[in-house]
C-alpha cells in the first residue's frame, strides 16, 4: 500500500462487495449516473431562445463553427444533477465535523436574501447613485466587522481565505517598504495551514519554522528566538490549528512588535472567539476573517468564500482598493489608488468590489445572531467540542494530553497502535456511521491527526451518538474487529477510491476517443 | 436563538460532563485582561422578519439590472439563468457539503467538477482545465504566475485592450512579487503592436478577445511571436458566451486561457462571487494552480473521481506550492455547468448568435444618434462609441431618464488619457428592440 508525506494510504484496499449484485448497477436511491458527454448530444439543448434574425455578422472573419459540448433537455438535466447530488455528504443531512472548516449551519434566510433583485441582480459596474443600498450593505458590514475584532480597518475584497492572507501579508509587507526596512523572512508556525507558508512565499518571502512546545502551544521564547531584524512578521493563528488557544499571545505580540515586525492571524478560527475576545486587544495587527467559516456562507462543495481583512492603525493605511467612503447619506467607492486619497493602498486584489453574495449571507447571520446570539454561538462551540473531548478521552488519545480545547478537539493515532488500523481506516469507517469524517492528517505536526470541530450547530443528542458510534469503533479496532474499518467504507456510493492512480495517469476530462473505463 | 439547539439544561449537563462549573472555565486560556465580561456593542439577536426588514430596506435602494434598460458589461455581463439551475444549486447536498476530501461520499461534486473541465476544455479548445479559479481576475494573475514556472522568465506584457482591473491586479501582484510588468496603453481604436513588445525576457504576453473595449483580436499571429521568442500566449475571456460565437485561444495558439465563467449561470451579484476558469495545454498541468479533479477507479473497479495532483498545492507542498489557494469556486461552477449543460453547442451558439445580433441593433441604432460615433467595427455583444461630452455625466443623465447606458471608459482606468468621452457598452439577450429604442431616445435627448 502506497502512502503520502502524512503517513496516509492512497490507494484502495479491500471491497465493498455486499448483497447480490442488481441488474442495473443500481442500489436502489444510489443510482449510477453516466457522465454528461455520454448521455447528451450537441443537437439538443434544455433552453428554448428565439430565432436569430440571420443578419450578416460582424465577428471579423473569426466565426466558430463547431464545439462539441453535449446538450441535454431540463429534465434530463434535473434527474442527472439530482441523482448526482444523491452521492454527496452534507451538513443538512448529518454530522459534518471538519476541523478547521466550521461546517455549521446555513441559514436558508441568507440565501433568501441574497437572491432579492435589489442584491442578487446589480451590477458592479452599475452608477454608484443606483446602488446606494449596496454600498450601504457593505459599510454595514464593515462596521460590524470592526466592532467585533476591535480593529481600525477593513478590506472586504479578498475572494477568500488565502486571498486575505496574501493582502494581509501585502499590506505588512507595503507598510515596512514604505519604512525603508525590506525584511526577508516570515515565522509560521509549523502547525500552521499550509496556506501561511504558501502566501508568504509568494511575496517573496522566506519561511522560518516555530516549533510549538509540549502542549500544542507557541512560547513567546520560542518566538524572540526566531525574531530577528530579517524578521517581517509572524503567522499564528488563533486559536490555533490544535483547537488550543495561544495563551501568551499578547506577550508574543509584543515581542513581534519590539522587533519592528507585524503579527498577522490567520482567522480561521475566529468562530471560537467572538463575543469573547477581540483580536485588536491581543495585538493583531491583521487578520483574515472567512466568512463561509465564522458568519456562515455556505461551503457550497468546496467555494465560493470570502476572506475579508481587518487591520490595526499602523497597517489600515495601506489597505487595497476598493473601499466604500461615506459622506452624509452618500456613499461611493473608492475604485482605484490614484483616487485613494490619504490612504497608501498596495493595490488591487480583484475585479469589482468583492463577495457581495457572501457579504449580505454573513451579515444576515450577524444580524440574526446580534452580539448576544454570536456569543453564544462561540460558547456552544466550544462547548460541543470540549463535550466531544470528554465523551471520548479515555479510550482515544490526545497528542497533548488532556487539556480544554476550544471549537475542536485534536485527536491522534496513539490509540491505534498495534492494531492495524490507520486513521484513514477510522475515518472511512465514520461514513458507515452515517458521519462525515474529521479533518484527517492535519495539522501535520501530528501523527495521525484527527481533528474534530463539531460546531454549535450539533445538538446533545447528536453528539452522543457521535461519541457513541467512535466509541463503537475505537473498540472495534482494540479488539482486532479491524475489517470493519480497513475495508470500509461499505455503505457509501463508492468503496475507497485509488488517489496514486489518479496521481500517476492523470485523466482530467472524458475524452471521445477514450471510452469510459467500465470495470476491470 | 433559532439556530442553536442546546437548551440550558443540555449546557449544564454539558459542562458537568467535562468537568468544569461554568462556560467562562473554557475560556479561561485567554488573557484575564482582555476577556470581555460585556456584550459586544452591537445589536441584539433579531428574527427573519427583522432581519428581511433591513436588509429589504437596503436592496430596495438599488436599481435592479431587469427592472430597466440595462446595458453595463466589461467584465460582468446580465444573461437570463434558467429557473432550474438556482433549483438544484440550493439543493443542500451540493450548498452545504465541502471541498470534496473524502471522494466516496463525494462523487456528486467530483462528477461535476470533471464534467465542468471537460465543458471548459471542449469550450477554450484546450487539452486541460482546472475544477475553477475565483473569479476571471485573479484567474489572469495566477496565469502570470503560472507562465513564470512554465518558462522560467519573470517578464509580462500586458495588452492595452485587457479591462484595466485586471491589468492592476497582475500589476499589484507582480510588484509584490517584484516581478516586471509592461502595459502597453489603452487601445480603444485597435492600433496596439503587442508583437513589437515581445522579447528574449518575456515570459508572457496577455492578451483579452473580446477586449474590454469589445474588440475581437485574431490571437494566431501573436501566439506564433510569442512562441518564436519562447513566451507563452495567456488568452483573457472575459465574455465567455462569446465562445459560442468566436473561434477559441486554443484554435488560435493560446498556451493558457482564463476567464470569468458568470455569464454562464451566475447572476450579477455586484461583481462576486463569480467564477474563474484556466484551461491550459497537457504539457503544463503540474505547473497549473488551483484544485483539479481526475478519473480514478474504486475498490470494486468502479469508475470515480478524487481531487487529484495534490502535490502541486499547499496543503502538501506549503511553501513551495504552486500557488496559495486553497478553495475554487465549487457552487458558482456547478451553476456554471448546469447551465452549459442545458443550452448544449446548440443552445450556446445560438444564445451567441442572440447577442451578437442584438448588439449590431444597438450598435445600428446608437451610430444614427447625433454626435455618436462607434469605434468598434468587428465586436460579439460589447462595442464602445465616442459621445460628444464626458462619458460619465451623459450615463448619469441616462440614469435619470432609467436607462443604464454602459461603463464610461475612464472609471476602470482613470489615470489614462483619452478615455473620457467613451462609453462601453453591452448587449445581451435580455434586451428588446423596446430597450434599445429607449436607450438611443434617452441619449438623443442628452446630447440634445
Amino acid at each position: 500500500m502506497s502512502m503520502n508525506r502524512g503517513g496516509r494510504p492512497t490507494s484502495a484496499a479491500g471491497s465493498s462487495n455486499i448483497g447480490h449484485p442488481t441488474f442495473t448497477g443500481n442500489k436502489a436511491l444510489q443510482i449510477e449516473e453516466p457522465l454528461i458527454f455520454e448521455v447528451g448530444n450537441t443537437g439538443k439543448t434544455g433552453v428554448d431562445l428565439p430565432e436569430p434574425d440571420g443578419k450578416e455578422d460582424r465577428l471579423g472573419g473569426l466565426e466558430r463553427k463547431e464545439i462539441g459540448l453535449p446538450g441535454l433537455t431540463e429534465p434530463e438535466v434535473m434527474r442527472h444533477y439530482v441523482r448526482l447530488s444523491q452521492k454527496n455528504f452534507a451538513i443538512d443531512a448529518g454530522v459534518y465535523p471538519l476541523g478547521s472548516c466550521t461546517m455549521k449551519h446555513n441559514a436558508r434566510l441568507n440565501e433568501k436574501m441574497a437572491r432579492l433583485p435589489g442584491i442578487g441582480d446589480i451590477h458592479p459596474l452599475q452608477p454608484e447613485s443606483t446602488v446606494q443600498g449596496a454600498l450601504e450593505l457593505m459599510s454595514t458590514l464593515a462596521a460590524w466587522l470592526l466592532e467585533m475584532t476591535g480593529m481600525a480597518g477593513v478590506a472586504l475584497s479578498p475572494k477568500a481565505g488565502a486571498h486575505g492572507e496574501f493582502c494581509g501579508m501585502a499590506a505588512i509587507k507595503t507598510a515596512q517598504l514604505a519604512k525603508g526596512d525590506a525584511r526577508s523572512v516570515v515565522l509560521v508556525p509549523e502547525s500552521a495551514h499550509g496556506t501561511n507558508p504558501a502566501t508568504a512565499s509568494l511575496l517573496g518571502y522566506s519561511v522560518r519554522d516555530v516549533a510549538a512546545r509540549e502542549d500544542g502551544t507557541v512560547s513567546p521564547e520560542a518566538v524572540r528566538e526566531a525574531l530577528g531584524p530579517d524578521v517581517a512578521g509572524i503567522m499564528l493563528t488563533n486559536p490555533n490549528t490544535c483547537g488550543l488557544f495561544e495563551r501568551d499571545i499578547i506577550e508574543i505580540a509584543d515581542a513581534v512588535h519590539e522587533a519592528g515586525a507585524y503579527f498577522y492571524c490567520d482567522g480561521a478560527n475566529f468562530n471560537a472567539i467572538v463575543g469573547k475576545a477581540r483580536p485588536g486587544d491581543l495585538g493583531v495587527d491583521c487578520m483574515h476573517i472567512n466568512l463561509h467559516k465564522t458568519f456562515s456562507t455556505p461551503h457550497g462543495g468546496g467555494g465560493p468564500g470570502s476572506g475579508p481583512v481587518v487591520f490595526s492603525e499602523a497597517l489600515a493605511p495601506f489597505a487595497p482598493v476598493p473601499y466604500v467612503v461615506r459622506d452624509g447619506d452618500v456613499f461611493s467607492l473608492v475604485e482605484t489608488v490614484e483616487a485613494a486619497e490619504g490612504m497608501k493602498p498596495f493595490g488591487r486584489q480583484t475585479a469589482f468590489h468583492g463577495q457581495m453574495g457572501m457579504f449580505v449571507r454573513a451579515l444576515a447571520y450577524m444580524m440574526s445572531h446580534g452580539s448576544d446570539g454570536m456569543r453564544q454561538a462561540s460558547e456552544d462551540a466550544v462547548l460541543n467540542a470540549n463535550y466531544v473531548r470528554a465523551g471520548l478521552r479515555d479510550i482515544m488519545t490526545q497528542p497533548f494530553g488532556d487539556q480544554i480545547c476550544m471549537h475542536e478537539v485534536l485527536f491522534d493515532d496513539t490509540f491505534l497502535k498495534d492494531t492495524g488500523v490507520t486513521t484513514l481506516d477510522f475515518a472511512k469507517a465514520m461514513i458507515d456511521e452515517g458521519f462525515h469524517p474529521m479533518t484527517m492528517y492535519f495539522p501535520l505536526v501530528v501523527h495521525g491527526a484527527m481533528l474534530i470541530e463539531p460546531t454549535e450547530s450539533e445538538s446533545k443528542a447528536s453528539l452522543d451518538q457521535f461519541i457513541a458510534a467512535l466509541r463503537d469503533l475505537t473498540q472495534a479496532a482494540k479488539e482486532g474487529d479491524t475489517e470493519r474499518l480497513t475495508g470500509a467504507p461499505y455503505y457509501a456510493p463508492m468503496a475507497r477510491l485509488d488517489e496514486t492512480r489518479a496521481a500517476r495517469q492523470p485523466i482530467l476530462r472524458w475524452s471521445p476517443d477514450r471510452p469510459a473505463e467500465a470495470a476491470e | 436563538m433559532r439556530y442553536l439547539p442546546l437548551s440550558d439544561a443540555d449546557r449544564k449537563a454539558m459542562l458537568s460532563s467535562v468537568g468544569v462549573g461554568s462556560i467562562d472555565d473554557l475560556f479561561a486560556d485567554i488573557p484575564e485582561e482582555v476577556r470581555l465580561t460585556e456584550l459586544i456593542d452591537l445589536p441584539r439577536k433579531a428574527g427573519e422578519m427583522d432581519v428581511e426588514r433591513q436588509l429589504g430596506a437596503m436592496a430596495a435602494k438599488n436599481t435592479a439590472a431587469s427592472a430597466v434598460p440595462f446595458f453595463v458589461g466589461c467584465g460582468a455581463y446580465k444573461h437570463h439563468i434558467p429557473a432550474s439551475v438556482d433549483h438544484l444549486i440550493q439543493r443542500s447536498e451540493f450548498l452545504t457539503a465541502y471541498t470534496p476530501y473524502q471522494p466516496e461520499v463525494s462523487q456528486g461534486t467530483l462528477q461535476y467538477l470533471f464534467e465542468f473541465q471537460t465543458q471548459m476544455a471542449l469550450l477554450t479548445g484546450m487539452e486541460v482545465a482546472n475544477a475553477s479559479m475565483y473569479d476571471g481576475s485573479t484567474g489572469c494573475g495566477e496565469a502570470v504566475l503560472m507562465a513564470h514556472r512554465v518558462t522560467r522568465r519573470s517578464k509580462a506584457v500586458l495588452s492595452g485592450g485587457l479591462h484595466p482591473q485586471y491589468r492592476d491586479v497582475v500589476h499589484t501582484l507582480c510588484r509584490l512579487t517584484e516581478e516586471p510588468v509592461e502595459t502597453l496603453p489603452p487601445d480603444p481604436t485597435g492600433s496596439e503592436d503587442i508583437i513589437a513588445a515581445i522579447d528574449e525576457d518575456t515570459a508572457c504576453v496577455v492578451v483579452q478577445t473580446p477586449d474590454v473595449f469589445g474588440r475581437i483580436r485574431d490571437l494566431a499571429p501573436i501566439a506564433a511571436a510569442a512562441h518564436e521568442k519562447g513566451a507563452l500566449l495567456v488568452a483573457v475571456v472575459t465574455e465567455i458566451v462569446s465562445l459560442g460565437a468566436l473561434k477559441p485561444p486554443g484554435e488560435m495558439g493560446a498556451d493558457i486561457v482564463v476567464a470569468e465563467g458568470q455569464s454562464i449561470g451566475v447572476g450579477l451579484s455586484f461583481g462576486g462571487p463569480y467564477v474563474g476558469l484556466l484551461a491550459t495545454r497537457e504539457k503544463y498541468i503540474r505547473q497549473m494552480p488551483g484544485r483539479v479533479c481526475g478519473e480514478t477507479v474504486d475498490a470494486d473497479g468502479k469508475r470515480g473521481f478524487v481531487l487529484t495532483l495534490s502535490t502541486r498545492e499547499q496543503h502538501i507542498r506549503r511553501e513551495k506550492a504552486t500557488s496559495n489557494i486553497c478553495t475554487n469556486s465549487g457552487l458558482c461552477a456547478l451553476a456554471f455547468t448546469i447551465h452549459l449543460s442545458l443550452l448544449g453547442e446548440a443552445g450556446l451558439m445560438r444564445l451567441a448568435r442572440i447577442n451578437h445580433e442584438n448588439a449590431i441593433a444597438l450598435a445600428d441604432a446608437l451610430e444614427s444618434v447625433d454626435g455618436v460615433e462607434l469605434l468598434t467595427t468587428a465586436f460579439f455583444n460589447e462595442f464602445t462609441i465616442r459621445v460628444p461630452g464626458k462619458a460619465a455625466d451623459i450615463l448619469e443623465s441616462l440614469v435619470e431618464k432609467g436607462v443604464l447606458g454602459g461603463v464610461p471608459a475612464s472609471r476602470l482606468a482613470p489615470d489614462q488619457d483619452g478615455l473620457e468621452d467613451l462609453i462601453i457598452v453591452a448587449a445581451t439577450e435580455v434586451n428588446t428592440a423596446e430597450d434599445r429604442h429607449a436607450y438611443a431616445k434617452a441619449l438623443k435627448e442628452v446630447l440634445s
